[in-house]
C-alpha cells in the first residue's frame, strides 16, 4: 500500500504550483449483523479501499479521491486535484498558510484483544438472536431489534513534508431494542444507547462486557412498563442525567461549538455557525466551577470513537483543555486556523469520514472530567432522572436545545415516568 | 450494462456456482460527483470524487447475505462472492424470504441525464459561484453555500433475468447570506445545471438577509405559518418512513389502525410517482423490481402503503416496487413524493394572511412523539413576521413542537407543485 501512497503523493507535488500536499490510502472492512424480532433482518460485508489526494496551490486547498488505484487511475486524481487549483484561485481572498508540525513516521495499530473478524460469524448470530428472544419473552412487547459491527481500516498518510503514518483502527458497535405498540402510544427501550448502541476502539471484548443477554429482561420490562407510567411533571427541578445522554449533550452543546471552523463560518451554509465567537475564549462562563471538558485524542484517555495516534493531517493526538473551572478555555483547531485564534500549533482535530472526504475540524473524545461528587451524593436530592436518549434538536448556533430521554424517575419515588 | 458490468456479473455467477450457489443478485453503482465550497466570500474548497461499487447477493435455502466492494475487479469478485456465501450459510433458514426477483418490464424514465452535467468543470462551477459571490459582495454581505455536479449509474443484476439500469445527474446550489443580524438562503436543484441559476438564488438569500434585519423576538405561541417549499419538504418528508407496509407490521409506524381512515384535511393529496417531471431517482427497487405510483394520501385519506416483494407476499397484495436492497430490517418506504399543489400565489398567500411568520427553511427537525408525529426543530436563514399581509420584518428564530397530523389538517391554501430542494426532497402553503 505504501508505494501506492507514495507514487500519489509524488504525482500531486510535482504539478506546477504545488506547495504542499498530502495523501491518505485507506483500506477497511466492515461486517454488520442485526436481527429483528426473532429472525437475522441483516448480514453484511464491505470493503472499500481508496485514496484522498490534498493539495495547497495559489493559495488555496483542493481536493480529488479515487478508487482506481492504478497508477494511471492516481496519475488522473493528481491532475484532478491540481487541474481545479485555478478554479478555486478565482476567488480566493487570502492565502493558506499552515502552522508548523514536526514530520512523523510511525507505525500503530490500536488494541483488539478479541478480533471480531477472527471470529465464527454463527457465534455472532447466535449472540444477537439470544438478546433478541430473551426480550420478546416480556408480554407486550412487539419489536425487538439488536445489532453488531465491526470496522477496521488501515490509514496511511503520507505529506511533502515528510511524514509516513500508518494507523490501523478496529471498531466494534453493539446494541438493542425493544418497541412496545399499544393503542395509542408506541414505547422504546434500549441498551446501551440508542439508535446503533455503544461503538468504541475495541474488539468482540466490548460485546462480552455489553451482555446484552443480561440486560435484555430488563430493556423489555422498563419498554412496556412506560405504558402504565406517570407523565413527567412540568417542573423546575433538579435533573439528573444517565452517561449516555450527558455524553450527547457534550457532545452538541460543548463540543461542536468550539470547532473553530463553525466559528469562522466555514460551515456557515448547511452544519451552521457557533454561539462561541473569538471574543468569549477565556471570558465566557460556561458552567459552574465544578465543570471541566478536554477534547482529548490521545490513546491514554481511552478507547473513544476519536482516538488515534494522529490525526488526518498529520498532527499528532493532543488532549486540550476546553473549560476549566467553567470557563471557556479553548477552540479545536486545524494548522490552517489555528494562527488565527492565536495558536502557533494545531491541536490535532482535523478529521474525515473516509479516504474519498477532505478532512476537516471534528471533535475527537470530548468529556467531562470526574468531578468531586459520589453517585450517593448527586442523587441526595430530590428531583428528576433520565435515562437514554430518544430525540435531540440544535440550532444552526447551538444557542438553543430541545432533547427527550427515553424513561425518567423521580428521584424521591422512584416510580417510572414518561419523558 | 457496460461490457465490464456484464463481465463482472459473469465472474460472480461463475464463483457462486462453484460455491454451489445458484441464485444470484449483484449490484453495481458508479458515482462522480464533484463539489465546490465558498464561505467568506471565496471558493475554500474544490473537491471531486470517483466511487464505484459492486455489491452481491446469493440466496439458498431461504437464506441470504450480502457482500459489497468497491475494487471492481475479477480478484475481488472471486473474494467477495464467498464472503457472502458464508454469511449467509451462517443463517437459519428464514421462511418468509423469497426467491429473488423475476425479471419485469421497467420503461426508462426520460430527462434524468444532462451531458453538460456531468461534464461540468471546476472552472465552470467557480464562474457561476463567483457572479454569486458577487451579488452579496455588492451589498456588503457574506456569502456561504456549495455548488455540486454529479452523474451517477446504477444497476441491479441476477441469475434470474432482471437487468436493470438507471443513469442521471444532479447539479445543486445552495446558499446562505449572512449580515450582522440576519441571515438568508436559497437552493435549488436540477438534472441540468443549465436550469440553474446561481447568481438569481444569490440574490434571493441576499434579499432574505436584508428583510430580515434586526429581527424581532416573538413571545411563544401559536402562530399562522406559510413554509416555502424546502421547509415543507424538510418537515412533511419526515412522515413517509412510516407508509412501508412492514412499519405497519413492525406497529412501529404512525399508520397502525389508521390506513383507510380519513385522517388529514380534505386539501392533502399525496401520491409516490418515480416518473413525476419533478422527481429523481431510479424506476426500480432494490430488488430490480418496477416501480409503480401510489396514491398514498387521497383528499386527506390514507390509500395505498409501498410494498417490498415480502410484504406483499405476507399482506396477500402485489408488490408495489419500493422494497430495499436486501437484506434489511426496514422494508420499504415511498421516496418520490409529490404533494399536490393548489391554485394560489405565495404573494397572494401573504396577503390574505393577517397576522402570520413566512418560514424560509427549518432545521434539526426531530421526532418528539412516533404515534402522533410531533416533530420539534428550528427556523433558520429567513423567517419574517407577516402583518396585515405585508411581510412586516424579520424575527428571531425560533423552537416549534408541531404534530404533522394535527398541521396536515389544517392547512388553508397551497401554491402549485415546485420541485423543492431542502435537506431531505414540492408545494407552498399555509397553515393556521
Amino acid at each position: 500500500m505504501i508505494d501506492l501512497a507514495r507514487y500519489a503523493l509524488d504525482a500531486a507535488a510535482r504539478r506546477p504550483g504545488v506547495t504542499y500536499a498530502d495523501v491518505r490510502l485507506e483500506e477497511s472492512r466492515s461486517r454488520s449483523l442485526g436481527t429483528k424480532t426473532g429472525q437475522l433482518a441483516g448480514a453484511s460485508s464491505t470493503e472499500s479501499r481508496g485514496i484522498g489526494i490534498r493539495v495547497l496551490a495559489g493559495g488555496a486547498w483542493r481536493f480529488a479521491a479515487t478508487d482506481d488505484l492504478s497508477r494511471g487511475g492516481l496519475d488522473a486524481a493528481a491532475a484532478l486535484a491540481a487541474g481545479i487549483a485555478a478554479a478555486s484561485a478565482t476567488t480566493s481572498k487570502r492565502a493558506v498558510h499552515l502552522a508548523p508540525e514536526p514530520p512523523a513516521r510511525v507505525v500503530w495499530v490500536s488494541e483488539c484483544r478479541i478480533d471480531p473478524f477472527a471470529m465464527p460469524v454463527e457465534r455472532q448470530v447466535a449472540h444477537l438472536l439470544a438478546a433478541d428472544a430473551e426480550m420478546r419473552k416480556e408480554a407486550g412487547v412487539t419489536m425487538t431489534e439488536t445489532s453488531l459491527v465491526f470496522d477496521r481500516t488501515r490509514q496511511i498518510f503520507l505529506s511533502t513534508e515528510g511524514s509516513e503514518i500508518d494507523q490501523t483502527r478496529t471498531v466494534t458497535g453493539a446494541g438493542m431494542a425493544a418497541h412496545s405498540f399499544r393503542e395509542n402510544e408506541i414505547q422504546k427501550r434500549s441498551y446501551p444507547k440508542s439508535f446503533g448502541g455503544q461503538y468504541q476502539l475495541r474488539g468482540w471484548e466490548l460485546v462480552e462486557e455489553l451482555d446484552l443477554l443480561r440486560h435484555a429482561p430488563r430493556v423489555a420490562s422498563q419498554c412496556v412498563a412506560l405504558h402504565a407510567a406517570d407523565q413527567c411533571p412540568e417542573t423546575t427541578a433538579n435533573l439528573m442525567l444517565d452517561s449516555s445522554q450527558l455524553a450527547l449533550q457534550i457532545h452538541e452543546s460543548i463540543g461542536h461549538p468550539m470547532e473553530i471552523d463553525r466559528v469562522m463560518g466555514s460551515e456557515a451554509n448547511y452544519a451552521g455557525m457557533s454561539f462561541l465567537t473569538l471574543d468569549k475564549l477565556n471570558t465566557l462562563q460556561y458552567g459552574s466551577e465544578i465543570v471541566n471538558a478536554v477534547c482529548d485524542a490521545t490513546v491514554a484517555h481511552g478507547p473513544g470513537l476519536g482516538t488515534f495516534i494522529y490525526d488526518d493531517e498529520g498532527v499528532a493526538a493532543q488532549c486540550v483543555d476546553i473549560i476549566r473551572n467553567g470557563v471557556f478555555r479553548g477552540y479545536m483547531s486545524s494548522r490552517e486556523s489555528a494562527g488565527a485564534i492565536g495558536q502557533t500549533r494545531s491541536n490535532g482535530t482535523m478529521r474525515a469520514v473516509g479516504w474519498n472526504r477532505l478532512p476537516l475540524i471534528r471533535m475527537t473524545n470530548v468529556s467531562h472530567e470526574p468531578g468531586p461528587h459520589s453517585l450517593d451524593e448527586v442523587f441526595a436530592e430530590d428531583g428528576i432522572y433520565m435515562e437514554t436518549n430518544r430525540s435531540w434538536s440544535i440550532d444552526d448556533k447551538r444557542f438553543n436545545f430541545q432533547f427527550g430521554c427515553e424513561i425518567g424517575w423521580e428521584s424521591r419515588t422512584a416510580s417510572a415516568c414518561v419523558c | 450494462m457496460s461490457a465490464a458490468w456484464r463481465e463482472l456479473f459473469g465472474a460472480a455467477e461463475r464463483e457462486a456456482r462453484s460455491l454451489g450457489v445458484r441464485d444470484l443478485e449483484v449490484q453495481f453503482g458508479e458515482n462522480r460527483e464533484a463539489l465546490t465550497r465558498f464561505a467568506n466570500n471565496a471558493i475554500h474548497q474544490n473537491v471531486a470524487e470517483t466511487m464505484t461499487m459492486i455489491s452481491v447477493r446469493p440466496h439458498e435455502d431461504q437464506r441470504t447475505a450480502r457482500a459489497e466492494t468497491n475494487r471492481l475487479n475479477a480478484d475481488s469478485v472471486r473474494r467477495c462472492v464467498p464472503e457472502a456465501v458464508a454469511l449467509m450459510r451462517a443463517q437459519e433458514p428464514d421462511d418468509r424470504l423469497l426467491p429473488l426477483c423475476e425479471p419485469s418490464a421497467i420503461a426508462p424514465v426520460a430527462g434524468r441525464w444532462a451531458e453538460q452535467t456531468a461534464e461540468c468543470s471546476p472552472a465552470d462551477r467557480a464562474a457561476q459561484v463567483a457572479e454569486a459571490i458577487a451579488v452579496a459582495e455588492s451589498e456588503g454581505q457574506t456569502p456561504a453555500g456549495i455548488y455540486s455536479t454529479a452523474s451517477a449509474r446504477e444497476a441491479v443484476f441476477n441469475t434470474r433475468g432482471v437487468t436493470a439500469v438507471h443513469d442521471q445527474t444532479l447539479a445543486v446550489f445552495s446558499i446562505t447570506v449572512m449580515e450582522e443580524t440576519s441571515s438568508g438562503w436559497a437552493k435549488a436543484s436540477a438534472v441540468d445545471r443549465a436550469a440553474l441559476s446561481p447568481a438569481a438564488l444569490a440574490r434571493r438569500a441576499s434579499e432574505k438577509a436584508k428583510r430580515s434585519r434586526n429581527p424581532r423576538e416573538l413571545v411563544p405561541g401559536h402562530y399562522t405559518m406559510i413554509l416555502e417549499p424546502a421547509a415543507v419538504l424538510d418537515l412533511v418528508g419526515q412522515m413517509f418512513g412510516d407508509f412501508g407496509s412492514t412499519a405497519i407490521e413492525d406497529q412501529r409506524s404512525f399508520l397502525t389502525g389508521r390506513v383507510g381512515e380519513k385522517l388529514f384535511g380534505g386539501n392533502i393529496t399525496i401520491t409516490d410517482d418515480c416518473r413525476h417531471l419533478l422527481q429523481a431517482g431510479a424506476p426500480f427497487d432494490g430488488e430490480g423490481m418496477a416501480r409503480r405510483a401510489l396514491t398514498l394520501v387521497e383528499r386527506g385519506v390514507v390509500k395505498e402503503l409501498a410494498h417490498s416483494r415480502g410484504a406483499a407476499q405476507r399482506a396477500g397484495v402485489e408488490p408495489t416496487g419500493h422494497g430495499l436492497a436486501l437484506p434489511n430490517e426496514v422494508g420499504e418506504f415511498p421516496v418520490n413524493i409529490v404533494l399536490a399543489g393548489g391554485g394560489i400565489s405565495r404573494e397572494e398567500m401573504i396577503r390574505s394572511t393577517g397576522r402570520g411568520i413566512l418560514v424560509t427553511r427549518l432545521w434539526y427537525i426531530r421526532e418528539v412523539d412516533p404515534f402522533e408525529r410531533m416533530m420539534t426543530g428550528m427556523t433558520r436563514d429567513g423567517t419574517f413576521l407577516i402583518e396585515r399581509g405585508e411581510v412586516a420584518g424579520g424575527v428571531r428564530n425560533f423552537r416549534f413542537n408541531q404534530g404533522l397530523i394535527v398541521m396536515l389538517n389544517r392547512v388553508e391554501s397551497l401554491v402549485p407543485a415546485v420541485r423543492a430542494t431542502g435537506e431531505r426532497h414540492s408545494t407552498w402553503w399555509r397553515r393556521p
